[in-house]
């Protein structure tokens, strides 16, 4: 956890690493890794780079685990899936997590199943150090019945009837590390996110490291004229890493947009483990690093995911004369 | 226009817009969902509000989205919420009028099944668990399925699963309910109807030329069926060509 008090000055200092020394010195064996971004701005550079050295035994942690947490199962490095959503988007199914719950081959995947909201609301106690959290969900669901960390309580107060009111909660979740990924960030770790923001900050603010990977590293000057934007603050951020196209083939608002033949090609990659084993190899172990992996998809790709201008009005913040 | 012709989909997207005369926010997903209330904004409810479950409210979209994310939903949307705020206050807060689901099973009383088919630790299918459906159901005031394909495997006499209770087995857990849970089902065969806590549901229209017992046969309990049966109007051709021509003239989820 972050002592503010040993740290000199940690909002200031220059955080830009690579992804291989970000990736090695904050994610070790057997850590609960949260990678977040909802279908926008997945983490998969990162993910591909923790395959690439060869992590075993973490927990995931991802709302709606997809592709590169099917990767990261393929890759032999997940021994725990904690989510609330485990599909190929709209795009089909995710071959390697499958046969490890369906058929525990070639070894079994813990999962601890959640609702969207349950995860959530695990983050948000994580993020405000709390003992739990209350939400209005699960009741009568089977889902507590399997995961007996969704606990009954009774609320303190009454009711809107004057009545006892039962509810269901949640553990905090506080990850050894969150992983996520953003448009920009100054040095320091500022980061600034638009479009969807999903469950981004208060995972960050839960995790006792966070890294932030970009699509750019932009001047000071450039977050302190829309602060607004900023999305996760430097104290909250202990390493920011530069890599353009990291979010592929999921997208980054204004920047790229989602591979969705990539998507649907997953389904079929991943139903044979010997296909998806010679893809891993191929696309990940055999690159260096992800501006490998993006040569490798070729300008004709990044081509066709290429996207138009749509400006937002520019914001007058006014200054004092 | 050749009524021949019509596919499921169409028929499905053109009776369940007409459910949402009088409906303000609609909580929808993709697909069947997106083609019933863009219909529906076309028709019948031109102001409605759609909100996806990233946390886009307000979409305006130029093109058809192929996910509840496509960047196409947020760029010229109304507002983009963080997903705490999207569960927290939209659904939970208690804006959502009709909620959209979809599930592998559903029985009698409108609760859900979309994790596993099986035993959930060790099952033979492992599905995509709840998203949020579970919040969907347990915070909208309420919720229309639509299955494409009405068989004794999806209208199941008992969940393998329950992912997404309704009120009745939130009641029998202790916990007041807050929305009506399903009140609708539209499937291939026809439409399905309850209005809430101690109801179950009860075969109240038939599409054209489907009979009673076609509908009891393909359904995994002993179906009710309503004194008023009515049969479903198919869709009109303004319905049809709005739907083929302006919705998804591409024919993305027109198949």
């Amino acid at each position: 956890m972050h002592d503010p008090v040993a740290e000199a000055d940690p909002r200031r200092a220059d955080k830009t690493t690579t992804m291989r020394e970000a990736i090695a010195t904050h994610v070790t064996d057997g850590a609960t890794v949260a990678l977040e971004g909802f279908t926008h701005l997945i983490p998969t550079a990162a993910g591909h780079e923790i395959i690439r050295q060869g992590r075993k035994d973490l927990t995931i942690a991802r709302m709606t685990a997809d592709i590169v947490t099917d990767q990261l199962i393929a890759g032999g490095c997940v021994r725990k899936l904690v989510s609330s959503f485990v599909g190929n988007s709209t795009a089909g199914s995710l071959g390697e997590l499958r046969r490890r719950i369906e058929t525990g081959q070639p070894e079994p995947l813990e999962y601890e199943e959640y609702s969207h909201y349950g995860m959530i609301c695990r983050y948000l106690a994580g993020a405000q150090r709390l003992p739990f959290y209350p939400l209005r969900s699960y009741a009568g669901s089977d889902v507590p019945a399997v995961n007996p960390d969704i606990r009954k309580v009774t609320s303190p107060y009454p009711g809107p009837d004057g009545e006892p009111e039962q509810v269901y909660v949640v553990p905090p979740l506080n990850p050894d590390v969150t992983i996520v990924h953003a448009q920009r960030a100054d040095r320091a770790g500022n980061t600034q996110v638009w479009g969807l923001t999903g469950i981004q900050a208060e995972a960050v603010y839960a995790a006792r490291t966070a890294i932030v990977v970009v699509e750019e590293v932009v001047a000071d000057e450039v977050v302190r004229s829309d602060p607004n934007r900023t999305v996760i603050p430097a104290h909250a951020v202990d390493a920011v890493v530069e890599c353009p196209g990291g979010a592929h083939p999921a997208f980054v608002q204004g920047y790229y947009d989602r591979d969705g033949e990539f998507y649907r090609a997953w389904s079929h990659i991943s139903k044979d483990p010997d296909r998806l084993q010679r893809w891993l190899d191929e696309w990940v172990r055999g690159t260096a690093d992800h501006a490998e992996y993006l040569a490798k998809l070729g300008a004709e790709t990044r081509q066709r995911l290429a996207v138009g201008e749509a400006w937002s009005e520019p914001v007058n913040y006014g200054r004092r004369l | 226009m050749n009524a021949g012709a019509i596919t499921s989909s169409e028929l499905l997207a053109a009776v369940a817009s007409r459910e949402l005369v009088g409906k303000n926010t609609v909580f929808a997903g993709i697909g069947l969902p997106t083609l019933a209330v863009s219909l529906a904004q076309r028709t019948v409810a031109p102001d409605i509000e759609i909100v996806y479950e990233s946390g886009v409210c307000g979409a305006h979209p130029t093109h058809l989205p192929e996910t509840i994310a496509d960047s196409v939903l947020i760029t010229g949307s109304e507002a983009v919420l963080s997903m705490p705020a999207l569960f927290g206050y939209v659904l939970q807060g208690g804006r959502i009028d009709v909620g959209f689901l979809g599930a592998a099973q559903i029985d009698r009383w409108g609760n859900l099944n979309s994790s596993v088919i099986g035993d959930w630790h060790a099952p033979k299918v492992r599905l995509p668990g709840s998203g949020g459906a579970m919040e969907v159901m347990a915070n909208s005031r309420e919720v229309f399925v639509v299955m494409r394909r009405h068989d004794p495997r999806s209208l199941v006499a008992e969940l393998d699963f329950c992912t997404s209770p309704g009120p009745d087995r939130a009641l029998r857990d202790g916990i007041r309910p807050r929305g009506a849970g399903v009140t609708r089902v539209i499937t291939d065969l026809g439409i399905l109807a309850r209005d809430g806590a101690g109801e179950e549901l009860r075969l109240v229209a038939t599409h054209p030329g489907v009979t009673v017992e076609q509908v009891r046969a393909a359904t995994g309990w002993d179906l009710a069926v309503a004194d008023e049966l009515t049969t479903v109007e198919p869709p009109t051709e303004a319905e049809l060509r709005l739907l083929r021509e302006d919705v998804d003239p591409d024919r993305v989820y027109l198949r």
